[in-house]
């Protein structure tokens, strides 16, 4: 049998226990590769469940720097007897499968083509504690330490980590190293150390930090001066008001009484958590919600009121995914549509679609400077895979010279000069109109907000000429808001070609890898990435220089394509989906695969003929 | 549609301590129904601002959807107002206070958008002892879908169209009262003299202040077999006694019945004097409000008045500990931290 022989370039999978604390020992695992320079991609793959139940952490170690998930496992470390046929199964021919051989194996799961390597995790610990807990959570920590050894890690770069991890907690230091050390000292006394699959020192990762994106939004709140949270609890975007707490706690006390400069309410519903965000948007203050999926089916009725009376909103949606409570715990871009034109009428929504903790950080910062200056609701479409893991992303930067834009806020010197104001009266041709904040003027400036259809001046009229005019006057802010939000980034593969992929958020990476595996199949196509609804004209210009355009996304109903399909007035024929919506994050296999099924239906003729080269090879 | 309130008064009209005479704190005319008891408490709502002082713009109007949530255009015309969506004008409350805590906000609700679609909102609300006044404006009815019963009509009530109403009511001063609200009375809009010095107090007190006001719809729900018909009312309210609302201890004399007097000092230093008619009641005591409420509506009473008071009650803010600046009013340098800081967040993730 021929093992993978790889340096700096493979999939491990390690399957546990739910609740068992085997994320922290694996996220040490990964860290640790980040800071041997090496660029890495977990991504936990867990239940919605607090204890018993399956769950597992896939890290992509790349020397390339790609990040997306490639497909396939070349190890697998199984500690969690519920998945292990299933485990087994998943294995590239040639890898590596190690296991708690403290109870022998399953022989039915025996497969020929991979190398078994046991290791007597159990009857390590069952010697080492007595206490079922410590049994338990070392477990992890002694793997991690024997995969130091099997694939050649800096050990000194993990102890490091454990110090620093525990910073504080020096108690935890020692009886942590211990364990590494029990697990590394076993590998090499027991295993040929290293196998085949190994790692070295790089520089692939410069000055890249390792973030999750929720907390890269929590952070962008603080930046962009949010004052008012409003959440309710749920799974994937918990974590983002989790971390405008924690970073607000550190950051935004008022140094001489000791008061917040910021006020959390956990709402009782999702109805209220966006009522309260908008409240506190119309009375002046930055403020901002976060949810998921059925979280935005209930603020629906919210965002429409924001979107007509014109209040600024920030709403950051993890999505998860749907339909209903779906599969909680796991990634989609699915609720696209449902944000776009969310809210019963004619309405339309701004997204903005981020895809590194980098770009949440900028996206939210900016969506508060939108959101003011637009005066409708700024929907940030991140997702669990980008909220929940730990991404690879340039460092955040702020530019201190930066100035928070608060919009048209028309103040009191200019209400007492006698300026003409009219809540809804389009002064400068944009149709974006002044607003006041209540209690500016004595007498000047007070105006009515409401759901129901007004005129100019706030005042309720049920004229069908007026209503018309308001609506319409939304549609022409509409092209307003598209000269503000981001540009989508173009690639151009430097060719001449008639295809063309289009993808945003959390499908970059794969399609990135995609996009090369497919050149090196000689198939050539420039790129798109779209970072915000509404489409830049830019957008409109891509698809027409192209024959033919995959749109890349991660839900069944293709539903940015049927976006495009909707604002472009275009036919279905030239635009193709490239799908995944199994809950896993897209990879770049399985969006090869997709393309080049496409591909041979069709008269594509490659570039060049030659033969197919060897290499990434094709499993998903 | 909304019509403006004619400019001319009479010359007459007394002004208050700011120099605004009533009209000053008037809104558009009423489309209610001629009648309608919602308008007698837009009518108190002015009495009560012009009489406390209140700079009109320092008012923020909040309201759901409904009739009553119609009501904040009609009085009140310098304040800004905010009419959301049905059963959620707490939340846009909640957001606006925490936004600016130095505006009075006034939300204005009736028994289907807070008994029923909003019975969540309201109930975190009070819970939250959110510094606001909390008017529901109760007449057992859904007004502008024509005359259905609400949650808040009382079982055996009939409306003027419809059969007997046969599910018990809800209470909303004994919700408002178990679900925490620091300040719980109850008042009739027929009766303004014991309405206008409630709604003073409720403006001053800091905190939750429920006020449910019973008043009926005179289109839909003013018949005999209503027990939320100006008749029904007048003939079975129970005050707990008089209210009288004494801004910054300036003593007034004033001319009320027998009963136990006692003086309770609110947040800015005014006092109410209450004139207890009911001695079972001890409205500083939460137990003793909920078993005179209990009492009253055993015998088919509505028990009116102030019912309840916490005098020391910590509001939102008190409890959330934010700047004693106005949220809204943060600038730049107080939000954020700069690049600095943030390399240093930088280099602890690597």
């Amino acid at each position: 049998m021929k093992t993978l022989e790889a340096v700096n370039d493979f999939v491990i999978k390690f399957a546990n226990v739910n609740g068992t604390g085997s994320a922290s020992a694996n996220n040490l695992f990964a860290k640790a590769l980040f800071r041997m320079g090496i660029p890495v991609s977990p991504k936990n793959i867990f239940p919605s469940n607090i204890q018993g139940l399956p769950t597992w952490y896939e890290v992509r170690v790349n020397d390339q720097g790609y990040l997306g998930r490639r497909g396939g496992v070349d190890i697998a470390v199984s500690v969690n007897p519920q998945s292990m046929a299933q485990d087994i199964q998943e294995l590239e021919p040639g890898g590596y499968f190690i296991y708690d051989n403290t109870k022998p194996l399953d022989l039915r799961l025996l497969r020929d083509d991979v190398c078994i390597l046991g290791i007597p995790l159990t009857s390590i610990c069952n010697e080492q504690y007595d206490d079922p807990r410590q049994r338990q959570l070392f477990k992890n920590v002694i793997y991690v330490g024997a995969l130091a050894a099997l694939l050649d890690m800096d050990f000194k770069v993990l102890t490091g980590l454990v110090e620093d991890q525990f910073k504080g907690k020096e108690k935890l230091v020692l009886p942590n190293i211990h364990a590494l050390e029990l697990g590394h000292q076993w590998a090499k006394a027991n295993l040929n150390c290293p196998i085949g699959i190994r790692v070295e020192k790089s520089d692939r990762v410069g000055d890249k930090i390792l973030l999750d994106g929720n907390t890269a939004l929590g952070l962008g709140a603080i930046y962009g001066g949010a004052t008012v949270a409003a959440w309710y609890p749920i799974t994937p975007s918990t974590s983002v008001v989790d971390a405008f707490e924690t970073y607000a706690k550190r950051m935004r006390i008022d140094a001489g009484t000791g008061r917040r400069n910021y006020a959390i309410v956990q709402a009782e519903d999702e109805l209220a958590a966006i009522g309260v965000a908008i409240g506190a948007a119309w009375n002046g203050a930055r403020s901002f919600t976060a949810t998921s999926g059925p979280g935005v089916s209930l603020m629906s009725e919210f965002l429409g009121l924001a979107y007509f009376a014109e209040i600024p909103t920030v709403l950051f949606n993890v999505q998860r995914a749907g339909p209903s409570t779906g599969m909680p715990t796991r990634t989609q871009q699915a609720d696209v549509l449902a944000c776009a034109y969310a809210s019963h009428g004619d309405t339309k929504q701004v997204l903005l679609f981020p895809s590194t903790p980098g770009e949440c950080f900028d996206f939210a910062a900016l969506a508060f400077d939108l959101a003011e200056r637009l005066q409708t609701p700024i929907i940030v479409m991140s997702d669990l895979d980008l909220g929940m893991n730990d991404n690879m992303s340039p460092p955040l930067q702020w530019d201190d010279e930066r100035k928070y834009d608060r919009g048209k806020v028309m103040t009191a010197e200019q209400l007492e000069e006698g300026v003409e104001f009219g809540r809804y009266l389009d002064v400068d041709g944009d149709a974006i109109c002044y607003r006041t904040y209540p209690g500016t003027h004595p007498t000047r400036g007070a105006f009515f907000t409401r759901g129901t259809s007004r005129d100019e001046y706030a005042v309720y009229t049920e004229r069908g000429e007026a209503y018309e005019r308001n609506m319409l006057r939304l549609l022409r802010k509409w092209e307003t808001i598209n000269e503000h939000v981001p540009a989508p980034q173009v690639y151009d593969c430097g060719r001449d070609t008639d295809s063309a992929v289009i993808y945003y958020g959390t499908s970059e990476e794969s399609s990135k890898e995609a996009l090369d595996y497919l050149v090196a199949d000689d198939i050539a196509m420039n790129a798109m990435r779209i970072r915000a609804f509404p489409f830049n004209d830019e957008v409109k210009a891509f698809i027409e220089r192209h024959e033919r355009v995959f749109v890349i996304e991660q839900n069944r109903d293709a539903q940015l394509r049927t976006l495009l399909m909707a604002e472009f007035e275009l036919g279905p024929d030239k635009l193709k989906s490239v799908l995944c919506f199994d809950g896993t994050p897209i990879s770049a296999r399985n969006i090869r695969k997709q393309i080049k099924k496409h591909l041979n239906g069709s008269n594509v003729t490659p570039l060049h003929r030659r033969t197919a080269l060897g290499g990434s090879g094709e499993s998903a | 549609m909304s019509y403006q309130v004619p400019k001319f008064r009479h010359p007459s009209l007394k002004a208050n301590d700011l120099g605004y005479t009533k009209a000053d704190y008037e809104g558009s005319i009423s489309t209610l129904c001629a009648g309608c008891g919602h308008d007698s408490i837009s009518g108190a709502i002015v009495r009560a601002c012009h009489e406390l002082s209140i700079e009109p713009h320092k008012v923020a109007k909040l309201s759901g959807i409904g009739c009553s949530s119609k009501t904040p255009t009609y009085f009140l015309g310098q304040s800004h107002g905010f009419n959301s969506v049905h059963g959620r004008m707490p939340s846009v409350a909640t957001g606006a206070a925490l936004a600016n805590r130095e505006l009075l906000y006034l939300g204005v609700s009736g028994d289907g958008d807070t008994a029923s679609i909003g019975m969540g909102q309201f109930v975190h609300a009070a819970r939250r002892n959110l510094n606001m006044v909390y008017i529901v404006m109760n007449n057992g009815c859904y007004g502008l879908t024509k005359g259905q019963d609400s949650a808040t009509a009382d079982e055996g009530s009939a409306s003027k169209k419809g059969d007997p109403n046969p599910w018990d009511a809800i209470d909303l001063c004994s919700t408002a009262l178990h679900m925490g609200a620091s300040f719980v009375g109850r008042s009739f809009s027929g009766d303004k003299e014991q309405l206008v010095p409630l709604i003073k107090a409720a403006m001053v007190h800091r905190g939750f202040a429920f006020i449910d006001v019973i008043s009926p719809c005179v289109t839909f729900n003013n018949n005999a077999k209503s027990t939320k018909s100006y008749e029904f009312v007048r003939d079975h309210a129970q005050a707990t006694g008089t209210v009288d609302f004494v801004p910054l201890h300036k003593e007034i004399t004033t001319d009320y019945g027998p009963g136990h007097r006692h003086e309770v000092t609110l947040h800015d230093g005014s006092a109410i004097h209450l004139y207890k008619m009911d001695e079972s009641l001890n409205p500083f005591d939460r137990r003793s409000a909920s078993n005179v409420l209990e009492d009253h509506r055993d015998k088919g009473n509505i028990l009116t008045g102030l019912i309840y008071l916490d005098e020391d009650s910590r509001d939102l803010h008190d409890v959330m500990q934010t700047s004693q600046r106005p949220l809204n009013a943060l600038e730049e340098p107080d939000l954020c931290p700069g690049n600095k800081v943030l390399m240093s967040i930088n280099a602890s993730l690597r």
